[in-house]
């Protein structure tokens, strides 16, 4: 009887309306979404001939290597990438403890003042002072063109806070005042009991501000004038993506000498482009998991 | 009323009945608040010190005087700001933009959910969500590189296929109109999949009974999504919508930075745009201040206003 059951194709257990409506939907969303990526990658790989005259669809045509060689041996995009890893590392390391200490005593109802406290953080979600009077505070603290002006400004999210009180506030009382009876300090409670208890939220949190600060980059163009060692690897792409010339390489020839290759610029955007979605592609089945968990979490009103 | 779990705690932590004084909450509570004491600074200093600087926008601010010793000079800067024609370009702009993303890209985050909603199999759902997840994590300026390229003339994809079909080339980026749209529904291809998520989960909360009945009444399935599905998702609709309405004047900088191009200028710069060229390129602090202030005020009102028309109308609002 069960293996009846598992042989029944889709149409036999749908009917066969139900089965061309789901597979249509399937194939068109693969078209949509990743043709693109397909057509890019062809891009890379084919000769500049043929991307010129128009012949490149979803396959290379006049298979050619040349455009990932110069995209690897670029120096400045390889630079930005360790820059934008050690810059992601910090920034979330740093806004998980910040909210972390911040929603653990928030998410105590017998704190006095919580709800004050509360209305000084969410304030801030719904007004600000604006790109001009931030970026004259910065100047007049000394933030400019350092690094930890692409930390400190964003790097306490009241958003995410509030995420993380909820999650603290379905944690029961009885193990925080257990651990207060054996002896325990806040810092022991938060860390020792709280953190261990809320790792999945904390992952998730942990996803959102790597994301976000892998993926920005608006506030190096504002507030990093001068400093061409800190681009994140975001701002390196937009600038290549500027390009309006091809570029040229030199390619050691199997008998010792070299000799100047040009790159098409098209094919040169398509394989830069590409190769900061790796690091996304790398991590996404991770990022589509927690991060689906966390909307639903957020979604949630407390 | 105090739960024996309480008492215990009130035994071990000397909580009293009685009310106490802030220095008593201070005493008990000194490391809790010291675990604040970081994050409230942190928002003190780069989210409540810029709103001072929001004054330079009633001042003639010189950068050398500081905000506060600059002379006061009423309502003079926001005068000469809404006379620059510049502006009402840069407002028109943002405006359309965000019109025409209401229309085109608001419903179509709850079509998606709808026919995911109506799907079966659940491998080929989750494929579905899948690829139209991925959109969303990658950074603005890989959507706008991915798009340029598919749009460029002669190489591009979508031109070259129009090429192949004997039709002519479309200036998708180039053309102030046709950039319009190219930015709206590739706004839509980065957006919709993620987006859908909200709908999906409110379609999931409805009691499955509803479509039960309906099928046994003897519905079709546009039938059952007009009169089941829609009504039960409405208080959500309405709320995105709301935000939606709330910030049709605000507007991020990356994707109109990174989207625009020089031959579109006159569709493309936004007010955000406008803030930064004005501000920081050239210095006009005051310019951008006043600009800045507008949209966030104005923003803020829109909030307020959607709001109240929404609980008016019986609908649930944010707050």
């Amino acid at each position: 009887m069960e293996n009846v059951k598992r042989a029944k194709k889709p149409y036999q257990k749908y009917g066969w309306g139900q089965t061309i409506f789901e597979v249509t939907i399937l194939i068109t969303f693969i078209i949509l979404f990743v043709s693109p990526f397909v057509n890019l990658i062809s891009l890379s790989l084919s000769s500049s001939r043929a991307i010129l005259s128009g012949e490149v669809y979803f396959r290379p045509v006049e298979l050619q290597f040349d455009t990932w060689i110069a995209v690897l041996r670029n120096n400045d995009l390889l630079n930005s990438l360790t820059f934008t890893i050690f810059l992601t590392a910090t920034y979330t390391f740093i806004a998980l403890l910040l909210v972390m200490m911040a929603a653990y005593p928030l998410s105590r109802k017998t704190l006095k003042g919580r709800v004050g406290i509360l209305g000084y953080f969410m304030f801030t979600m719904y007004f600000g002072g604006g790109l001009i009077p931030s970026y004259l505070l910065y100047v007049s603290i000394n933030l400019i063109d350092t690094f930890w002006v692409l930390v400190l400004p964003g790097v306490f999210s009241v958003y995410n806070m509030l995420i993380l009180k909820t999650f603290f506030q379905n944690i029961p009382d009885s193990l925080e005042e257990s651990a207060r009876i054996d002896g325990a300090n806040e810092f022991q409670i938060l860390f020792k009991i709280y953190l261990p208890l809320s790792l999945p939220a904390l992952a998730t949190l942990a996803l959102f501000f790597a994301v976000g600060r892998w993926n920005g980059f608006s506030d190096a163009i504002f507030f990093l004038p001068t400093r061409n060692d800190l681009v994140p690897l975001q701002l390196s792409l937009q600038r290549m993506l500027n390009l309006t010339a091809d570029t040229e390489l030199m390619r050691e020839q199997l008998d010792g000498t070299t000799r100047r290759v040009r790159i098409l610029k098209e094919s040169q955007k398509a394989a830069n482009i590409l190769f900061t979605v790796v690091p996304i592609i790398l991590v996404y089945p991770w990022l589509q998991r927690y991060f689906v968990k966390g909307v639903m979490i957020g979604s949630v009103k407390g | 009323m105090q739960s024996e779990k309480n008492s215990t705690a009130q035994l071990a932590l000397n909580y009293g009945p009685r009310k106490k004084g802030l220095s008593h909450y201070l005493r008990r509570d000194w490391q809790k608040y010291l675990m604040l004491l970081f994050p409230v600074a942190l928002v003190f200093l780069f989210n409540y010190v810029p709103m001072y600087g929001i004054l330079i926008a009633f001042k003639d601010y010189n950068f050398m005087k500081g905000v506060w010793a600059s002379p006061w000079v009423g309502l003079d800067n926001f005068i000469h700001a809404f006379s620059l024609p510049r502006f009402s370009r840069v407002l028109r702009n943002t405006l359309v933009i965000n019109l025409l993303s209401l229309v085109i890209y608001f419903p179509m985050p709850i079509m998606l959910a709808i026919i995911i909603s109506e799907m079966k199999n659940s491998k080929i759902v989750r494929i579905v969500q899948t690829v139209s997840y991925l959109p969303h994590f990658l950074s603005t300026v890989i959507v706008g590189g991915i798009v340029y390229q598919l749009c460029a003339p002669r190489t591009g994809l979508f031109n070259q296929i129009l090429v192949l079909l004997g039709l002519n080339e479309v200036p998708f980026l180039t053309n102030p109109t046709m950039w319009l749209f190219t930015y709206v529904i590739s706004g839509v291809w980065e957006g919709v999949g993620w987006g859908s998520i909200i709908y999906i989960a409110a379609i999931t909360g409805i009691n499955p009974e509803l479509f039960e009945a309906a099928i046994i009444d003897g519905a079709n399935r546009l039938q059952r999504i007009w009169h089941i599905t829609l009504p039960s998702i409405k208080s959500t609709i309405v709320l995105m919508l709301i935000l939606k309405m709330g910030s049709i004047i605000s507007i991020g900088f990356d994707r109109p930075f990174v989207f625009s191009n020089p031959l579109v200028t006159d569709v493309s710069e936004v007010i955000s745009l406008f803030v930064y060229y004005v501000g920081l390129g050239q210095g006009d602090y005051k310019l951008g201040t006043v600009v800045g202030l507008f949209q966030s005020v104005v923003g803020a009102v829109m909030v307020l206003i959607v709001n109240a028309i929404s609980k008016a109308l019986g609908e649930e609002g944010l707050w």
